[in-house]
């Protein structure tokens, strides 16, 4: 049975692979076989979304990426049923090059750059949660910091002022680097990011966009498995709806 | 074809086309005798391509034998595309590693990326994802010439080509010393699981099925790479980059993709990746592994451009290129699945039985070559041997002559901040080592440790882990090859053993000089020697490997200047439950500190004498491959038992070194990771005080568990020995983990008196400054 036909989950998901998504495997691991939820990958060619509540879009290279990341997966023949999953109200989570592609699809605004220092950076960064009432965070404190690895080239987060003003001012700004006890500083800003944003969230609630790899690190085995929390909240958020 | 086809006149087969090719007079003659007749221009160069020294292991053949291949768990050896080893449940370890020197010195980005698409075709050819790659990368002097461009540009090349695979680069090694100021190595190792019952050959199989060619199509890119490789640098080198390949990434991720989807089905006979002498290679060992023929018709390959010749297809080495056997009848749902990932793809020929390899351009044969001959039975020498006449006299180490430095603790942070002991976290901080999300032990540990997704992963329960490690001291190699070699295999199992499993079989990447240097030769057997003695002692064969001779630098100023002798070693072994996985740095205050194995009055060939005293000479340290193996078998049976909390493998820079890597060693640059620990270490007297500090002696591992535990430690390592004085492991608490961050520091006493206290963090600093600093100065 595929997963969109799946009555028993509360949280149908489907990740998206486009031909270059190299994460694809571990986000449908982390919602099939730790959150025990009905998953499913969906092939970029395909054209509906239809029957699943939660739409992944992976890390990688969705198309190569050598013109800019992202540029050309919004013309995947996919992309058109993401958007009407977001118009629709349906959750989208994009991850790093998932993030990118939101961004370059109009999903969510701003933009990612490359790093700071130019290089690719591989580690283990803290992001602090700054709204805790969000779909992706309501599992986590406010303030709460969590340790998720990154590994992105182009993962500078960068918009004008009155955009990051207001992001700011609405809550839409979900993760921010900072330090193991939470505090902002430029040196834990690993990429530069503007504002040492990580993750935001669209105007409605339901399309949200992340440079940290939560999928990486959801099981203590290969870490601390904090980046379960972010998946928990999704599936906590279906499950409170459902009551 | 196209109507504006250019029509080539082929060169004339004269005996300087021959000298160009690579080919000795008898090499000729023999060609003559296999065809029967005078070769054609095409047919020239494709037995130059598969009887160069890097496609056909003549000069090294006759010592590979030697080597241990078989054993219970090895399913397939040497001669495939990649080893495959039996880890239980159904599964196999498929792996491999390969040298990819010349192009990276001549072009370093793509020299690098190429060879980490060429290692990971390797292994995903057989059947396996690719699930880990590691790297040993050995550099000349940080001021050499290029030397910094060379640096950045494989250490790039790397990062981008295995990051957008999405295959983890998860540790490796970096040596810098001046033999490889013109000639550094690259040696790329990969590492995919698979089911056993799913393996694939490269096999032309059964007269009358199609083959396919699929992937990127074929250019002028690398023409003779083969070739290249097989030949000494001449200074000017830069003047070869045309016959270094261009990768791309995205194309070989859908290639990798394509091809599991295929071998999902049951269409497939045979498959081979088109590496080093390209669609020459590939032709010729999937019909001469199998014995059979293939015809091709050339002008069915796709290409990047019009007008290439016969000679120029068959010798291209494009990137990103399969060739595959499928079962007759079957060709246009293989190429359905094929142009789903959008790839190009089409029957250029079929298997035949006659034993030849027939190319055809526009229904005309422009070569005829047996298959079986050219790929199986290339010639085979046993190039003339000699011991260097300088290398007893270099051996020979005064050690009186060694005058003792005066301030322990300086030459502490000296050795910790010099180039080939500091951190590699510049490094492996721009590979991608958390995609797959199987990484239990990240870089910068003594082996890296992956799971592998078995039943009821997700849940928390115990997860199957392989732990692989590379290793090989260059100038160990150099100064008694033999022993050199054998410690290459015993560091890297022992690193192996560190982290918790059981080493089981190993791959080799071996980097050398000129075969017909009568002292090469000799090096490179005595090497091979070393090697096998040690993989039998210890019980792990060696299913695959690669050759790479002709790494040396000839200049009229200089002479020539071969590479120290550097076979590199990966050890690959396998734990029960990952979740016991061991790490290498202290994780709690007031544990014991203890050291197995002995420690001996050895300086000769270690790091300290080439750093604090400049002198590359005397022996390298004894090696018992007995007490080798007890020492791993009891960190083994004590990491499976729960009781080591850090394992840290004594190696380069001796034993302080190690302790300092053992209370730092889980801190990066930024402080993320395990806190910084400090030591309070006492050690036995009796020999020289660098001995004891900064001596190489070999099976050495330091330990830390809680103190409750020292009984069950002593009761294991009895049972290890098993009532044999041989197997009895020294076992000996020297101290205590003690302090921690900013407070903490490493005392080192022997006999209770101090012979140098450091600050952890300031070693910390200095450790984690040096990359950074040389590559931004």
């Amino acid at each position: 049975m595929s997963a969109r036909e799946h009555a028993g989950g509360a949280m149908r998901a489907a990740v998206v692979v486009f031909p270059g998504s190299n994460s694809d495997h571990e986000a449908w691991h982390v919602v099939h076989n730790v959150l025990g939820q009905p998953a499913e990958l969906v092939w970029h060619k395909e054209t509906t979304l239809d029957g699943f509540d939660v739409v992944i879009l992976p890390g990688g290279f969705a198309h190569g990426d050598y013109l800019r990341a992202g540029a050309i997966a919004r013309f995947s023949p996919i992309m058109a049923a993401v958007e009407r999953h977001a118009a629709r109200g349906g959750v989208v989570l994009g991850i790093c090059n998932g993030f990118q592609v939101l961004t370059e699809a109009g999903l969510l605004p701003g933009v990612l750059m490359r790093n700071k220092d130019i290089s690719f950076i591989s580690r283990d960064a803290w992001v602090r949660v700054e709204n805790e009432t969000t779909r992706l965070t309501m599992a986590c404190r406010k303030g709460e910091v969590l340790r998720i690895p990154i590994a992105h080239g182009e993962g500078r987060y960068v918009a004008d002022s009155p955009l990051l003003d207001r992001l700011e001012k609405e809550g839409r700004i979900l993760l921010r680097y900072c330090g193991p006890r939470g505090e902002i500083d430029d040196r834990f800003n690993v990429n530069g990011s503007e504002r040492a944003i990580a993750g935001i969230m669209n105007e409605r609630g339901n399309v949200f966009g992340l440079m940290p790899h939560p999928e990486r690190d959801a099981e203590p085995i290969v870490g601390l498995g904090q980046g379960r929390q972010l998946f928990a909240s999704l599936l906590e958020s279906f499950r409170r709806a459902a009551a | 074809m196209s109507a504006g086809r250019i029509e080539r006149t082929e060169p004339a087969i004269t005996p300087e086309l021959i000298r160009r090719h690579g080919l000795s007079d008898e090499e000729y003659e023999r060609c003559r005798s296999v065809l029967g007749r005078a070769p054609n221009y095409t047919e020239l160069g494709i037995f130059s391509a598969m009887w160069s020294e890097h496609c056909s292991y003549k000069s090294s053949r006759v010592h590979l034998r030697k080597l241990p291949t078989s054993g219970p768990r090895v399913v397939q050896g040497p001669g495939e595309n990649a080893g495959v080893v039996d880890i239980g449940d159904g599964d196999v370890a498929v792996f491999k590693m390969e040298s990819h020197n010349h192009p990276s010195f001549i072009e370093p980005v793509q020299g690098a990326a190429t060879g980490v698409g060429g290692i990971l075709r390797d292994v995903f050819t057989m059947g396996a994802r690719p699930i880990a790659s590691l790297n040993a990368l050995r550099f000349g002097a940080p001021d050499a010439p290029r030397m910094k461009y060379l640096i950045a540009g494989v250490v790039h090349g790397i990062s981008s080509y295995g990051n957008s695979m999405g295959v983890p680069t998860v540790g490796g090694e970096v040596t810098f010393n001046p033999c490889y100021n013109g000639n550094i190595l690259v040696n790329a190792f990969t590492l995919g699981v698979a089911k056993r019952d799913r393996i694939f050959l490269g096999k032309a199989e059964g007269p009358g099925n199609p083959v396919i060619y699929f992937g990127s199509k074929t250019g002028r890119d690398g023409i003779h790479g083969a070739t290249m490789a097989s030949d000494v640098f001449e200074v000017g080198v830069e003047a070869s980059r045309p016959t270094v390949q261009v990768g791309d990434p995205f194309t070989e991720k859908l290639l990798l993709e394509a091809s599991l989807e295929l071998m999902g089905t049951d269409l497939l006979v045979g498959i081979q990746d088109m590496g080093a002498a390209g669609l020459t290679c590939s032709t010729l060992e999937m019909a001469g592994r199998a014995g059979t023929g293939v015809v091709v018709d050339l002008a069915k390959v796709p290409r990047r451009e019009a007008g290439m010749s016969p000679y120029e297809v068959m010798l291209s080495e494009s990137q990103e290129r399969m060739l595959m056997v499928v079962r007759r009848g079957q060709e246009e749902r293989a190429l359905a699945i094929i142009r789903k990932y959008d790839l190009d793809g089409e029957v250029i020929g079929e298997v035949t039985a006659d034993g030849c390899a027939r190319i055809m351009e526009e229904g005309r044969v422009v070569a005829n070559v047996p298959a079986e001959p050219l790929s199986e039975a290339s010639p085979v020498y046993s190039r003339p041997m000699k011991e260097p006449a300088w290398l007893m006299r270099r051996r020979a180490l005064d050690l009186a002559s060694v005058p003792m430095p005066s301030d322990l603790g300086a030459v502490l942070q000296r050795m910790i901040g010099s180039p080939n002991l500091c951190s590699r976290e510049w490094v492996w901080r721009q590979y991608d080592h958390s995609v797959q999300a199987r990484t239990v032990v990240r870089p910068g540990s003594d082996a890296a440790v992956m799971r592998l997704f078995g039943p009821g992963s997700g849940s928390g329960s115990a997860e199957k882990g392989l732990a692989m490690s590379s290793d090989c001291n260059p100038r160990f190699c150099l100064l008694d090859p033999k022993l050199g070699a054998a410690h290459a295999v015993a560091e890297s199992a022992r690193n192996v053993a560190c982290s918790g499993a059981v080493p089981l079989a190993a791959t080799d990447c071996l980097n050398f000089g000129s075969p017909e240097n009568p002292e090469i030769m000799w090096q490179f057997a005595q090497a091979v020697e070393g090697m096998s003695e040690a993989c039998r002692s210890l019980g792990t064969p060696i299913v695959s490997g690669n050759v790479s001779f002709y790494n040396e630098t000839t200049s009229a100023s200089e002479g020539t200047t071969p590479v120290h002798p550097t076979p590199t070693v990966v050890m690959v072994g396998l734990m029960a439950d990952a979740r016991r996985s061991v790490t290498s740095w202290f994780v709690d205050e007031g544990d014991l500190v203890v050291l197995l194995g002995r420690t001996l009055e050895e300086i000769g060939a270690s790091e300290y004498l080439a750093l604090l005293h400049g002198r590359e000479e005397g022996a390298p340290p004894a090696l018992d491959l007995t007490l080798e193996a007890a020492v791993q078998d009891l960190c083994v049976r004590a990491a499976q038992r729960g009781i080591v909390r850090s394992a840290h493998d004594c190696s380069e820079g001796g034993l302080a070194v190690t302790l300092a890597e053992s209370c730092m060693g889980g801190t990066d640059a930024l402080g993320t990771g395990a806190p910084l620990r400090g030591a309070r270490i006492d050690l036995p007297g009796g020999i020289r005080e660098d001995a004891l500090l900064f001596g190489e002696s070999a099976s050495r591992v330091v330990l830390s568990i809680a103190e409750k535990d020292l009984p069950a430690l002593e009761t294991l390592a009895r049972e290890v020995a098993g009532g044999n004085p041989a197997r009895a492991v020294p076992l000996r608490v020297i101290g205590r983990v003690e302090g921690a961050g900013d407070a903490a520091s490493l005392d080192i006493r022997s006999e209770g008196s101090r012979l140098l206290t450091s600050r952890v963090a300031e070693l910390h600093r200095i450790c984690h400054a040096t990359l950074p600093r040389m590559m931004t100065s």
